[in-house]
């Protein structure tokens, strides 16, 4: 049984922000392996935290229901649910707590800044850590053996986003030259910025200006003026959901049509919430993010019932989902709920990417070398994925007809 | 630099933009002026005006300028009750309490939001939100204009209420001297409450003008707090005109400095307006000589 210090009971009381009632801790019976889920369900980051815990008891319900881990004698999977509040801080408090609780693995973070301090503090214990989302590179530079990344990193995305951009340029004529990006100016979008004004030049992309805004913006009517006095043909938005509407909002009223807007990890172009709720301002905007392989049947399925559980849905569900299966596959290959081993077999053995467009998943240093993001564009209110051709569901819609 | 057209855009912009911000000030300099108390939870009220608005659309599908009639008379009751009620008897007359109990209502106030709603971001789609209204080459935003228009229409009405009318009168009369006005038979704590309440309702016409083109989460009412707050001082505490005019001047500070220097530079216009007003007048543009 975990007892906090008594300064984390202060600084929790503090904080005194969640409602949340702490899970009961629940006995373990006979035959179940306790798997910890950490995600931000309350704080800044709710929604997307949400999401990622419904994926998560999602691939748990379908593990048990189809008869639990075979190779431990049918053994049920027990979600031990960890909410790190949005704060890196609580984060490594909530992982000494599921360490605490017996737990055999931990999946879920999202945030890099909270799987960074929450597989820091797993390690201490050699508790297998897998991160479902963190893009940050460094999460899997800091030799921790514990920690595993189950996505791209950023550098693995920007990269196929960069590689992408220029094919889609040049298989439509090479339209596009003149480049705007507009970016958040925290630590995500300035980094991407910084990237992007590296790498764009060199690939024969113009960038007319880079405008940076803070999150939260009041307004984007400015940066609009902007964009509407440089014309330039392309757009590249990295900004968080709520400056994403308001941006792509400002950008339709004020009649300011680029020949494609092209977000990197967007924050609203993935979401079909954004879709449904402003399908005119979304029409025909472009991410490269994560995003589940729309060829798997199983795809489809995991949408409706994101959409069945009143939510709607967004990569965080697939890609813990997956991840969470790919633990159990982990645990299975281990032959037993034991920490080293898991490691062990996670750090040698290849795995099935559950809905992800992954193949095999393999890690490399923590990394997974399958990992890959998708293109997708909205299309006729809907998401639909552009490239790779080897996933692509429709033909790009590029340059933008008006 | 910049075609003309797009310098009178962005000049008309931070005029629409400022008129609103005006608005939001209204409210903190009035409750500033007579309760003499610093509002802390003028964020998390506007905060929560702004979810009556988004909630009266995706309940009842109601446009959020229709949706002014039942909210303002809401907020007015809920900023009544909160001074009559909580505010005041938790102040025990002490200033320094005040200002406790404002920044613990705030701090009550979005948590509450934060449980009931969670801490997504929500927007809606209403009608006029994409509307403009051509003038030559400029596109002018229509609910800006609107929101232009009913800004300057609510602080004029609040100016003849406090100059007109009884009721007006016996603010000021508190405002200015507080044992007198209860000796001369005014109802002290009401006209507190009352002012409270005129605040929160010039926060509700806020957020019925913010909604149709902006966003709402727990935390949204503070980004207009800390603009509201230079507003205040810049125009001169507790004065109507000042809020108004300091709102004007700060929506176009912002827009140029945006324009020129992006929007995450262009903050600093406001704070360089502030420190040299402060400079040359340190009671505000409007404000009394101490």
């Amino acid at each position: 049984m975990f007892v906090p210090s008594r300064r984390a009971v202060l600084r929790t009381g503090l904080a005194a922000t969640s409602l949340m009632a702490m899970p009961a801790i629940l006995r373990a019976q006979g035959s179940s392996v306790k798997l910890g889920i950490i995600q931000p369900v309350t704080g800044a980051l709710a929604n997307d935290g949400d999401l990622g815990k419904l994926g998560a008891e999602l691939a748990v319900q379908d593990i048990n229901a189809a008869g639990g881990l075979k190779a431990l004698g049918g053994a049920k999977l027990e979600i031990v649910f960890a909410d790190s509040r949005s704060n890196p801080e609580t984060a490594a408090q909530e992982t000494e707590r599921l360490n605490g609780e017996g737990v055999a693995a931990i999946v879920g973070g999202f945030g890099s800044g909270l799987c960074a301090t929450a597989s820091q503090a797993a390690s201490r214990y050699d508790l297998p850590y897998l991160i479902d989302v963190g893009v940050a590179d460094q999460l899997t530079q800091r030799g921790l053996k514990n920690t595993f990344r189950f996505s791209p990193s950023f550098g693995m995305v920007t990269k196929s986003a960069l590689e992408r951009l220029v094919a889609l340029n040049d298989a439509a004529g090479k339209p596009a030259r003149t480049v705007v990006i507009v970016h958040e100016d925290g630590l995500f979008g300035s980094g991407l910025a910084k990237l992007l004004q590296a790498e764009l030049p060199k690939l024969g992309f113009q960038i007319l200006e880079t405008v940076s805004h803070p999150s939260p913006a009041r307004d984007m009517a400015n940066v609009v003026l902007r964009i509407r006095s440089l014309q330039p043909d392309l757009v590249i938005p990295s900004n968080y959901y709520g400056e994403f509407v308001l941006l792509a909002r400002t950008m339709q009223q004020q009649r300011v049509r680029p020949k494609g807007i092209y977000a990197i990890l967007g924050g609203g172009a993935s979401s079909l919430r954004f879709v449904k709720e402003f399908p005119q301002a979304a029409e025909g905007v472009m991410d490269c993010n994560h995003w589940p392989d729309p060829k798997n049947p199983l795809t489809a399925e995991l949408r409706k019932r994101t959409e069945a559980a009143g939510r709607a849905f967004a990569y965080n569900v697939p890609m813990n989902y997956s991840a969470v299966r790919l633990m159990a596959e982990a645990i299975e290959k281990a032959g037993a709920p034991d920490r080293l081993k898991i490691i062990e077999a996670l750090s040698t053995q290849s795995f099935s990417s559950g809905v992800m467009p992954y193949g095999q998943s393999k890690f490399a240093n923590g990394q997974n070398t399958g990992a890959l993001p998708l293109n997708t564009q909205v299309q006729g209110g809907d998401v639909k994925v552009i490239a790779p051709d080897a996933f692509a569901e429709a033909k790009a819609n590029f340059p933008l007809k008006a | 630099m910049y075609a003309p057209q797009i310098l009178i855009e962005a000049a008309l912009n931070g005029l629409m933009t400022g008129a609103v911000y005006a608005l939001i000030a209204l409210g903190l300099t009035l409750v500033y002026g007579v309760l003499h108390i610093i509002n802390f939870a003028h964020g998390a009220l506007l905060t929560v005006a702004m979810f009556a608005v988004w909630g009266a659309f995706a309940l009842f599908h109601l446009d959020p300028y229709l949706a002014m009639i039942g909210i303002v008379p809401l907020m007015f009751g809920l900023g009544y009750g909160l001074q009559r009620f909580v505010i005041g008897p938790a102040s025990h007359g002490s200033d320094n309490n005040v200002l406790l109990v404002t920044l613990g209502l705030s701090i009550v106030l979005e948590n509450a939001l934060l449980a009931l709603f969670r801490s997504d971001t929500r927007a809606l789609d209403s009608d006029a939100a994409l509307q403009v209204i051509e003038l030559g080459p400029l596109l002018l935003s229509t609910p800006r204009l609107i929101g232009f228009a009913a800004s300057l229409a609510v602080t004029g009405l609040l100016w003849l209420v406090l100059n007109r009318t009884d009721t007006g009168r016996a603010i000021r009369a508190v405002a200015r001297e507080k044992l007198g006005a209860r000796l001369v038979g005014i109802e002290v704590d009401h006209v507190y409450a009352v002012t409270f309440g005129i605040g929160c309702a010039c926060l509700a016409v806020a957020a019925c003008l913010l909604m149709p083109t902006y966003y709402v989460n727990p935390r949204s009412g503070a980004a207009f707090v800390l603009v509201a707050f230079t507003i205040v001082v810049l125009g001169g505490m507790g004065s109507i005109a000042g809020a108004l005019v300091g709102g004007l001047i700060i929506g176009v500070v912002e827009s140029f400095s945006g324009l020129l220097l992006g929007d995450s530079l262009g903050q600093i216009g406001i704070f360089l307006i502030f420190i040299l007003v402060l400079l040359v007048r340190p009671t505000g543009l409007f404000g009394a000589r101490a």
